[in-house]
């Protein structure tokens, strides 16, 4: 156990450790310092040529905006089209069919939202050309689209009176050349040497031991995952996600992945602090973000590690803890800290199933995708924070007696507008979405859909709610793991995550953006000491504080009748 | 005339015209202003409903009829309790007005007639009530003032105690900045000739009363966005409690419509949605307590944000004029002689300087001749050309005095050397932020006299209180820069403006603005006027010029230049108590939860009664325990809206941290132990 233990603490603190001069880096890619990247600038002129691109053309945080969404909407319309005729399309060996219309629009959404929920097999949905050419290229550029977006929020927070928030071009091939190609490659090369796959060819066939035919699906996977997880995507190859042997064959690849999906949203804080001048502030966010994920990581591995009360009831001992739906390579408290750190970060792959595991982790997991701020993902995990920043300064600012400023610009009506507006968006989109779930389960169980209601679940009662729950949370949060005890792969879920999807990824950027080119706009007012300091540790407390009042007061009630029901009654 | 400054909360009379106002402020024509109340008042409306069809039909989903009754008479007293809070504090306001207004009640006016546009000479007794702006009248010792205007003709002694308690009379007079007379107050002594400024239902005071009645009241930035931020988690508690439904459907539980409408209305932030308004009106409650009229109640709270303070010199920093504080005698002279020659130099001299300069005399025991019956004896003015005053006796003797070059020349003229040690002493003196005056005898330096400037005793604390809250104090004076330095170190204030302009103001306060700050400034002269709209915050003394006063946004009745002080903290203490209050309400929401939550899903998932962690007895007394507590925790915390939240100028950090401790974990604890008490109580009865 301590062995499993020590695993988990090396692969967080070698992590933060690598995560800070990764920081200086980024922020010196985006100030555009020199840096030992510098022989791409070459390469990078070439694209802004060839796209026609002036990559110094100043944008305020609309032009920014109306850029990042219209690309988007581009990539949409390409994924969509290619999922829907894969099956006619070359770099198919395996002959797998096309997608039906719901199943590529909620792909084609959830690939380019960077959530990667998965209603489809790996191994059968998609072909080699799609695997390639769609799901790695959104994996690629919806990860870069968070780290361009937050970089236009550095600037905000940066400048003193601008309305330019940068160009969202250059940041974005830039952080796709200079961050995540780099980066990628190291990834998979680690990852192809340890034995996940890296061919074109199709399925191969072995004979087990008991003398059975068995089919095994291959592909060129390797480069794949490694951006899956550094782009904090989630979604795998492989059905199984990286619980899958090839996907994650050993107990180091899986310290890699797992770093790999840590790295970028913690460097993108020190990144913060270095490309503003801001240090303080961003090492403050970093330790509450750090608390943050520790408070929800270490009662998942205790309840794991512990095993099931309900198998200890029949008297039988789990030396080896909860191991229903882990994998015997990766043991309980590894598999615990995968499961709360994908849903801390955004990623959402998997190296077990959430579905069997403790209603504590089912909890925490729950909980780290309603904050969704706690590292987060790419870029995306500080522009959730920032929302309730705003409203934490809000608040504290009233508290000390003036009116609130953040960085020297005071937040008025506007920004808590927009501030509350994202925030009440989540609420809406999981309690909504899930309510409409439990209308249609217990209303219509057989409306004459292809798949009727009644057949969604594989559970029933409380565990069956957090089935439900779970898949509208962590669509919503883009964060696209599953509690695989629900099939999400019917016209319902499809369109419905879909558009949970799309909202939940894009109004939180939008939002924070919005905010920040129009604090940026404002005029200046220098600090006093009757200043509240945002870079304070009490500041910190506070974002914590509103942090965990807005998601307790949010969920409480959705939370207790799923996850907690089931805690008490397993307890 | 003294004036009410009772500061007991409720008095019997104001909290009779508060209820009836509570009920007459449940139309939803006014409640639609505050939408987190107007939600509640919806909720009641429905829970009417459903108590009237649970007593009409027996449906156990709806509950029993009496239960209905208890949970619809709570929610319609939370929204009685909030209107009262908004009425009583609207009373208290009215009634501090009042009582300035009453000092302008009907007074006999005596009313200069015209004809057209020509005055006559002519003098008739009115009725104040008829005097209209433009009117003039006529004031004499012993009559009130009828009415606010402006002195056109005349000078006169002035009682203003009705207005400001402060029984020493202040004299005012026609040009000038201190031309201003206020309805109500007494003239003791001499003839003025008053135009009306304002016309009746006009004056700053009406304007006041009807900010604090709400006629006029304007929802400050502030407000605005609490209001937006209140509002917003109103929406999300409706989302909880609406998907509530579907979950409870999946979960097999019914859940009664009375159990919706309480969890919905102890979750939304009724407690400072029911208390917003009334801290906005005890802002400008307060500020009138200080005997400030604020012309909006977005003054106010600017005043909170204050960056920097322009304060004049005089009055304000130091005690009204400087006075003599040292006599020395040039080398060779006699202490005793020199001392002689200076008293009679002065004696003609009316200045404070000239008299205080007769009592330090005085405290060396020189006593002052009496000259005044001599007819040959010739007294030489102070002029600007000269630079100088003296005195021409019989006998000969030629005093002067005055400042160090205008008397160097009559010394160096009369062919003497000006001896080195009284210069240096000058240069001294002045380098110590001091006035030296030097004096001469038939053309020979007798010496020097030291004057001071003398600062108010414990004015350097209150700067330094104002730099705790980040607030910068900036010293405005006609003196050169050295004895402003000098005045402005020795005092505390941050910057100052020596030999200053009236434009010099008006440009200090572009600078600052111009570097994202927000400045205060107090004047009372028209030169001040275009200063005072620049600033702002720009605090006109009442007894300014009326422009002086139609610029500035606050008018202080005490004509007291400290009184920015005073406006900033209250400034602060408004935002703080709206900030605090917000913490408080929505810290309630988690134990509000622990108790309704179990509640509603215990019957049908029994193993949620762990969450019941405060044990309450059944699941409609834990429900019946919240909602009350929802709605007395109201009245029980007016006072403190009304009194407002105390601000500490302890550092932004420092107060935020106290403020979480108190109203953060306090609001998260305080409705565990409340909820549990009414719980215990109900359950004698349930």
């Amino acid at each position: 156990m301590q062995t499993e233990l020590l695993g988990v603490i090396v692969t967080f603190v070698l992590v933060l450790l690598m995560a800070f001069p990764l920081g200086k880096y980024i922020a010196k890619v985006f100030q555009g310092e020199r840096t030992f990247t510098d022989f791409l600038n070459p390469l990078e002129r070439l694209i802004f040529k060839f796209s026609g691109i002036d990559p110094h053309r100043k944008m305020n945080w609309k032009d920014f905006l109306k850029a990042m969404l219209t690309i988007n909407l581009l990539w949409f319309v390409y994924a969509f089209v290619l999922l829907l005729f894969q099956g006619h399309l070359p770099l198919n060996p395996d002959h797998n069919p096309s997608q039906t219309p719901d199943l590529s629009f909620n792909t084609a959404i959830s690939f380019m939202v960077n959530c990667d929920l998965q209603d489809y097999s790996g191994e059968s949905g998609l072909t080699y050309l799609t695997q390639i050419f769609v799901v790695t290229f959104l994996q690629f550029v919806s990860a870069s689209t968070g780290v361009a977006a937050v970089v236009a929020l550095f600037n905000g927070i940066k400048e003193k009176s601008t309305s330019n928030l940068g160009n969202f071009w250059n940041y974005f091939v830039k952080t796709i050349t200079r961050i995540f190609l780099p980066l990628c490659l190291v990834v998979a090369i680690i990852l192809a040497f340890n034995g996940t796959p890296t061919s074109f060819a199709g399925k191969d066939t072995i004979i087990t031991m008991r003398g059975d035919t068995v089919n095994v699906s291959r592909g060129p996977a390797a480069g794949m995952i490694a951006i899956k997880h550094l782009g904090t995507n989630g979604g795998g190859w492989f059905n199984a996600n990286s619980a899958h042997p090839l996907e994650n064959p050993n107990y180091l690849t899986n310290m890699v992945e797992m770093m790999a999906q840590i790295l970028i949203p913690v460097a993108m804080i020190f990144a913060l602090g270095f490309y503003t001048g801001k240090k303080r502030f961003a090492y403050v966010i970093f330790w509450v973000m750090t608390l943050g994920a520790l408070i929800l990581i270490v009662p998942s591995m205790v309840a794991e590690i512990g095993g099931n009360p309900a198998i200890a009831k029949m008297g039988i001992a789990q030396p080896t803890g909860a191991m229903e739906g882990k994998e015997v390579r990766f043991g309980p408290a590894y598999s615990g800290f995968w499961g709360v750190m994908t849903t801390v970060i955004s990623t959402g792959s998997v190296n077990g199933m959430h579905d069997s595991y403790m209603p504590m982790s089912g909890t925490m997991q729950l909980l780290a995708m309603m904050v969704n701020g706690f590292y987060g993902g790419c870029g995306v995990g500080i522009l959730n924070y920032y929302i309730y920043i705003i409203i934490a300064v809000f608040i504290s600012g009233l508290m000390v007696g003036r009116t609130p400023e953040f960085m020297g610009h005071k937040v008025e009506a506007r920004e808590v507008k927009i501030a509350a507006l994202v925030t009440l968006l989540s609420t809406f989109l999981i309690k909504g979405g899930t309510a409409l779930a439990a209308y249609v389960f217990v209303h219509h169980p057989d409306v004459g859909w292809a798949m009727k209601p009644t057949a969604w679940l594989n559970n029933s009662g409380f565990h069956g709610f957090t089935e439900m729950l779970y898949q509208v949370t962590s669509s919503n949060a883009n964060n696209g793991s599953a509690y695989a005890g629900m099939t999400g792969n019917n016209v319902f879920w499809n369109v419905m995550t879909g558009f949970v999807l799309i909202l939940g990824r894009f109004l939180p950027i939008i939002g924070p953006i919005a905010i920040a080119g129009l604090l940026a706009s404002k005029k200046y007012v220098p600090q006093s000491t009757g200043t509240l300091k945002t870079d304070s540790l009490t500041f910190g407390a506070m974002t914590f504080a509103v942090i965990v009042i807005i998601t307790a007061l949010s969920y409480f009630p959705a939370l207790a009748l799923g996850p907690l029901a089931e805690y008490f009654s397993v307890h | 005339m003294e004036r009410n400054k009772n500061n007991r909360l409720f008095s019997g009379d104001l909290v009779g015209g508060a209820l009836k106002h509570s009920f007459l402020k449940l139309s939803p024509k006014i409640m639609v202003r505050n939408p987190v109340m107007f939600t509640v008042e919806i909720g009641t409306v429905v829970m009417l409903a459903v108590t009237i069809y649970s007593y009409t039909v027996n449906d156990p989903t709806i509950g029993n009829f009496w239960y209905n009754l208890s949970i619809f008479i709570i929610l319609l007293l939370t929204v009685l309790f909030a209107n009262f809070a908004e009425a009583i504090a609207e009373a208290r306001g009215k009634a501090q007005a009042d009582s300035l207004r009453k000092t302008r009640e009907e007074t006999p006016a005596k009313k200069v007639m015209r004809v057209g546009d020509i005055f006559m000479n002519e003098v008739k007794v009115v009725p104040s009530s008829s005097l209209v702006k433009g009117d003039l009248f006529v004031a004499e010792a012993g009559d009130t003032i009828p009415m606010d205007g402006e002195i056109i003709e005349g000078l006169a002694t002035i009682d203003e105690s009705a207005i400001t308690g402060e029984s020493a009379p202040v004299i005012r007079e026609a040009g000038g900045d201190k031309s201003s007379v206020t309805g109500g107050t007494k003239v003791l002594s001499d003839r003025i000739k008053v135009k009306v400024t304002t016309s009746p239902g006009e004056s700053f005071l009406d304007k006041m009363i009807a900010l604090v009645e709400g006629a006029s009241r304007q929802k400050t930035p502030n407000e605005i966005a609490l209001t937006i931020l209140l509002a917003s988690f109103t929406l999300i508690f409706i989302i909880v409690c609406v998907t509530l439904k579907p979950y409870a459907d999946y979960a097999h539980t019914t859940i009664s419509i009375a159990a919706f409408i309480s969890l919905f209305v102890c979750l939304i932030p009724t407690t400072i949605g029911g208390l917003l308004s009334a801290i906005g009106i005890a802002g400008m409650d307060r500020a009138l307590r200080a005997n400030v009229i604020t012309k909006s109640g977005k003054a106010v709270e600017t005043a909170g944000d204050l960056d920097t303070l322009l304060l004049d010199k005089t009055g304000t920093i130091t005690i009204g004029n400087r006075k003599a504080t040292h006599f020395w005698p040039a080398p060779g002279i006699q202490e005793r002689t020199f001392i002689e020659s200076v008293v009679i130099a002065s004696l003609a001299d009316e200045t404070p300087e000239g008299k205080s300069i007769i009592e330090l005399a005085d405290v060396k025991g020189f006593k002052a001749p009496s000259l005044a019956t001599d007819k040959d004896v010739r007294f030489v003015p102070f002029s600007a050309e000269t630079r100088s005053s003296g005195i021409d006796l019989p006998n000969g003797m030629k005093i002067r005095k005055g400042a160090f070059d205008a008397i160097r020349n009559i010394v160096q003229k009369a062919g003497n050397a000006f001896p080195a040690e009284t210069e240096a002493k000058v240069k001294e003196i002045a380098s110590n932020g001091g006035t030296p005056l030097v004096v001469s005898l038939n053309g020979q330096a007798q010496g020097v006299i030291e004057l001071q400037d003398i600062i108010k005793p414990g004015i350097s604390e209150r700067f330094q209180r104002l730099r705790k809250m980040g607030v910068k104090t900036v010293m405005v004076t006609g003196d050169n820069p050295l004895t402003a330095k000098f005045i402005a170190e020795k005092a505390g204030v941050d910057d100052y403006i020596a030999e200053a302009k009236p434009e010099d103001k008006m440009n200090y306060i572009k600078k600052e603005q111009a570097g994202g700050k927000l400045v205060a400034m107090m004047g009372d002269g028209t030169n001040d006027a275009p200063a005072l709209a620049q600033a702002d915050v720009g605090v006109a003394m009442n007894s300014g010029t009326q422009a002086a006063k139609e610029a500035g946004n606050m008018v202080d009745l005490d004509n007291d230049p400290t009184k920015l002080i005073e406006i900033v903290e209250i400034g602060k203490q408004l935002l703080i108590t709206r900030g605090t209050l917000t913490t408080f309400s929505i810290a309630n929401d988690v134990a509000k939860y622990f108790a309704i939550v179990p509640a509603l899903f215990i019957t049908s998932i029994p193993t949620l009664q762990a969450l019941n962690i405060m044990h309450l007895k059944s699941p409609s007394s834990a429900i019946l325990s919240a909602v009350i507590f929802n709605a007395i925790i109201i009245p029980m915390l007016i006072p403190l809206a009304l009194r407002g939240v105390a601000y500490k100028p302890i550092g932004a950090s420092a107060l935020l941290r106290r403020n979480l401790m108190i109203y953060g974990i306090g609001g998260i604890i305080a409705p565990f132990i409340g909820i549990k008490l009414i719980d215990m109580v109900l359950a004698l009865f349930m």
